[in-house]
């Protein structure tokens, strides 16, 4: 069971061989459910501290400020104690809030995360879930948060959080639209809508290269309706701090808190890892169609530091619109979306057939 | 001359006759006197840039009350709501005349014959 | 459950209905205490009631108690971004009662603290601005300027926001000998720091959509309303204090005074950005050039007014202040009144903000620039 950095396919298949010999089918799958989840559980309550800290320290360099400095080395620490106080902290519930709805909300929006989050190839062997349909699955379950979202507005009962909440809904449902629309393209494009066919499509060249300007065009607008999708500056009118004083979770405190802004940073890396996968290749090598040497230089580098190195530059361009526009109002929101975004969009489209159909790409 | 005549003369000399126009209350202040209440309008002219003061009487001191202005200068409305709030002058045909700073209750504190309680200013 | 299907299915039941926000008095975008009761239909403003108050501090009362010289220092606690400009007015009002004329020194320092301290206002309403719109990242740019000018106000009187240099007669200290060096370096620093304003903010394609033509607030009612300051000249309301009635060493130097004719927000953020060149041309104009002399004339150690009244205007950060004093002949006022130009300005809002949405509520909040101690006093 030797350990391969580059391909995990043989480590993961051992795994099941291993737990199918010594257990009974039933058992097997049981203890696969466990290991799988924890894995998931750790990386994702892990890399959202991460993203936190790397929020913070990109945000303050746009500042011209060091960020947490104390706490750590450089402040390492920091997301980690924040994380305990918000543990710690006393769990507030208004007095005439829906009990049932409020306490449900944040799980919703952490689980339509989660389930977002099982498809994402982050290395080859190294995806929990596989469809046919991956890219189709994950636009459908990443928009069942918005749900947790409207009810978290709603049980508030707090007239703030629900002007924030139905912002959401109608930004989210509008947005995701172009999310959509802007990944169809590309599956016409990829003529698969399974991630690992996908990102094995991309070995003689990223489909953001290959794809002429129709996947240029295609990439920009992900990005935006990426960034409206998670509520982020300059759409974060949800949470709208001049305006809703914290929007939709105004009410919440706590560790109930700590899991709505865990699922904001969740959804920031699933917008970017498919962001990377579908136009960066995922965990695909930077390759140059016959350069062979460059392209063998570049398979040194592990296909898991690949994938993170484009997640993380996917998340720095997110941050860095968050931290340099001013926010927008609601109606020019939603004017952006469907006087501009969905047109473009829609010839985007057409104009990707038409490559496809004359074989017009590289 | 009845009083409605007077005013629309005013209204007439102050806010558009040519060579007077105070379209502008820069600020309307109460004071309490011994015998009776003055109200003080400070009144600028944009057009023309001259400044004039205008100051009414109450005859009553105990519970003065005068019309409103704030049918003239807009911004008179709050500074009344002011006056009426700290030294209580009544402002006839006011639309929205309620208390601005302090709660419904309490004294009103510019007056000279205010009794200081809780000693906040007076030691 | 009938009576919801009832409502669903009979559309002549199914009606919006609007709803009252309170809005304050602890928010994030009324910078204080304010605290407003906004009428919405959906996320449109129907109407804004504001209630004020919650830190009406008596200042009016509290001066009939005290002398002159201490008067002042209550001034401070108004409107703090303007410090140095409230301790000014009631410093000339003083002065101009008792016929008392300061020397030239005196009255170049001033002048040049208060565009310093204009200077430092308006930085922090840009920084404000940028917060209220979503822009986080222009506080920590406008802050960074800003620190210098405190830096300047610490040394010269030990003092970093209310400043207290005014005495009735001149100043309280001589400038420090860095003083002229420190403006200077400033001044050059500042002028090529401004661009990087406009880059960050005014030419943003969002922050233009959110303030061309919000908010706005015709000449007539700009007049009616008694908005002053950079707010009121938006509107084209010329009201210029240092150019109507120019105190101090106004009369000397050469500054244009900012009139924008659009009524907009835009129009407000410009010319306040417009402003901050114009005081930073005085600046310029006025260091190299204090002259020698007194910094302050020896008044009497228990000062009295005269009996009369007295009134003085001076032009702030936000707009026109007034002090008027009325006055018996004893040590401590008569009856003290303040006019603060946020109370007026306040009040405008309602008109100018609306038929508009929640939103452009706050944009307009902050260009109107309020300083809440300033309103309630």
């Amino acid at each position: 069971m030797g350990f391969n950095f580059y391909d995990f396919t043989a480590l993961t298949h051992n795994i099941h061989v291993g737990l199918v010999e010594g257990f009974s089918p039933f058992m097997a799958t049981t203890l696969e459910w466990v290991i799988v989840g924890t894995a998931y559980l750790l990386f994702v309550a892990l890399f959202g501290l991460l993203l936190v800290y790397a929020e913070r320290k990109v945000c303050a360099a746009f500042q011209q400020r060091l960020g947490p400095m104390r706490v750590g080395y450089w402040g390492l620490l920091q997301t980690i104690a924040d994380f305990i106080k918000l543990l710690m902290k006393e769990l507030i519930m208004p007095r005439k809030a829906d009990r049932f709805l409020y306490n449900l909300a944040p799980f919703i929006v952490i689980i339509a995360s989660f389930l977002a989050i099982a498809v994402i190839p982050f290395a080859p062997g190294l995806q929990s879930l596989d469809f046919d349909i991956g890219l189709f699955y994950l636009t459908s379950v990443s928009s069942v948060g918005v749900i947790g979202i409207l009810l978290a507005g709603w049980s508030s009962n707090n007239k703030y959080s629900l002007i924030g909440a139905m912002r959401s809904g109608a930004q989210i449902l509008s947005y995701e639209l172009s999310v959509s629309l802007s990944l169809l393209t590309m599956i016409v494009f990829a003529g698969s809508m399974q991630f690992s066919t996908i990102v094995e499509g991309q070995r003689d060249g990223w489909y953001l290269f290959t794809g002429h300007i129709p996947s240029l065009v295609a990439f920009i607008v992900f990005l935006i309706a990426g960034t409206a999708e998670t509520n982020r500056g300059p759409f974060d009118l949800a949470e709208a701090e001049s305006e809703l004083t914290a929007g939709f979770h105004t009410e919440y405190s706590g560790i109930k808190f700590a899991f709505f802004f865990l699922a904001e940073y969740i959804n920031l890396f699933i917008i970017s890892a498919v962001a990377a996968t579908v136009f960066l290749g995922g965990w695909m090598p930077l390759h140059f169609g016959h350069l062979e040497a460059f392209n063998h230089a570049m398979d040194v580098i592990p296909p898991l530091v690949w994938f993170f190195l484009k997640v993380f530059g996917v998340i720095f361009i997110i941050m860095w619109f968050k931290w340099t526009f001013p926010r927008l109002r609601v109606d020019q929101i939603l004017t952006l979306e469907w006087k501009y975004l969905l047109p473009i969009n829609l010839i985007n489209i057409l104009l990707m057939a038409f490559i496809v159909l004359t074989k017009f790409h590289f | 001359m009845t009083q409605d005549e007077l005013k629309a003369y005013l209204l007439d000399k102050f806010t558009s006759a040519e060579n007077t126009s105070f379209d502008y209350l820069i600020c309307l202040s109460g004071v309490d006197y011994p015998e009776y209440m003055e109200v003080v309008y400070h009144l600028e002219s944009v057009s023309l840039r001259h400044v004039m003061v205008l100051k009414v009487r109450t005859k009553d001191r105990v519970s003065p009350a005068i019309d409103t202005v704030s049918d003239i200068w807009i911004t008179a409305k709050y500074h009344e709501r002011e006056v009426y709030d700290l030294l209580g002058v009544l402002f006839n045909n006011h639309t929205d005349l309620r208390r601005l700073f302090l709660e419904d209750g309490w004294g009103f504190p510019l007056r000279k014959d205010y009794v200081d309680e809780i000693r906040i200013v007076e030691r | 459950m009938s009576e919801i299907k009832e409502v669903m299915f009979n559309s002549d039941r199914l009606a919006t209905d609007e709803y009252l926000v309170n809005m304050g008095p602890q928010h994030p975008s009324t910078h204080g205490v304010l605290r407003m009761l906004v009428k919405l239909e959906g996320e449109k403003v129907l109407n804004i009631q504001p209630h004020i108050g919650y830190i009406h501090s008596g200042i009016e009362k509290m001066c009939e108690a005290i002398s002159y010289p201490q008067i002042i220092h209550l001034t401070d606690r108004m409107d703090y971004l303007s410090a140095h400009m409230n301790n000014e007015a009631v410093a000339l009002c003083v002065e101009n009662a008792l016929q008392v004329e300061v020397p030239e020194r005196v009255k170049y320092i001033r002048t040049i603290m208060d565009e310093l301290a204009r200077l430092a206002s308006h930085q922090l309403w840009w920084c404000v601005m940028g917060m209220d719109l979503g822009a986080l990242t222009t506080f920590f740019y406008g802050l960074r300027d800003r620190e210098m000018i405190l830096d300047i106000f610490e040394e010269t009187c030990g003092a970093r926001l209310t400043v207290n240099y005014n005495l009735p007669g001149g100043v309280m200290f001589d400038i420090h000998p860095n003083f002229q060096k420190r403006v200077k370096d400033f001044v050059t620093y500042f002028r090529t720091k401004l661009p990087e304003y406009d880059q960050l903010l005014s030419g943003n394609v969002i922050f233009r959509e959110r303030t061309e033509g919000i908010g706005h607030l015709s000449l007539a009612d700009a007049i009616a309303y008694g908005v002053t300051g950079p707010s009121g000249r938006a509107s084209g309301f010329s009201n210029d204090l240092r150019k109507h009635q120019p105190y101090s060493a106004y009369p000397l130097v050469k500054f244009n005074e900012i009139i924008d004719h659009r009524c907009d927000t835009l129009a407000r953020y410009e010319v306040r950005m417009k402003e901050m060149y114009e005081s930073l041309s005085i600046i310029e104009q006025l260091i190299d050039n204090i002259p020698e002399g007194d910094y302050a004339v020896k008044m009497k150690s228990v000062i009295k007014l005269p009996e009369g009244e007295f009134y003085q205007r001076v032009e702030t950060a936000r707009g026109e202040f007034g002090v008027y004093i009325v006055s018996d002949g004893k040590k401590n006022p008569y009856r003290v009144k303040f006019r603060s130009p946020g109370f007026s300005n306040l009040f405008a809002l309602n008109k100018m903000a609306k038929g508009h949405k929640i939103a452009d509520l706050v944009a307009i909040m902050s260009t109107l620039d309020l300083v809440i101690p300033d309103i309630d006093r």
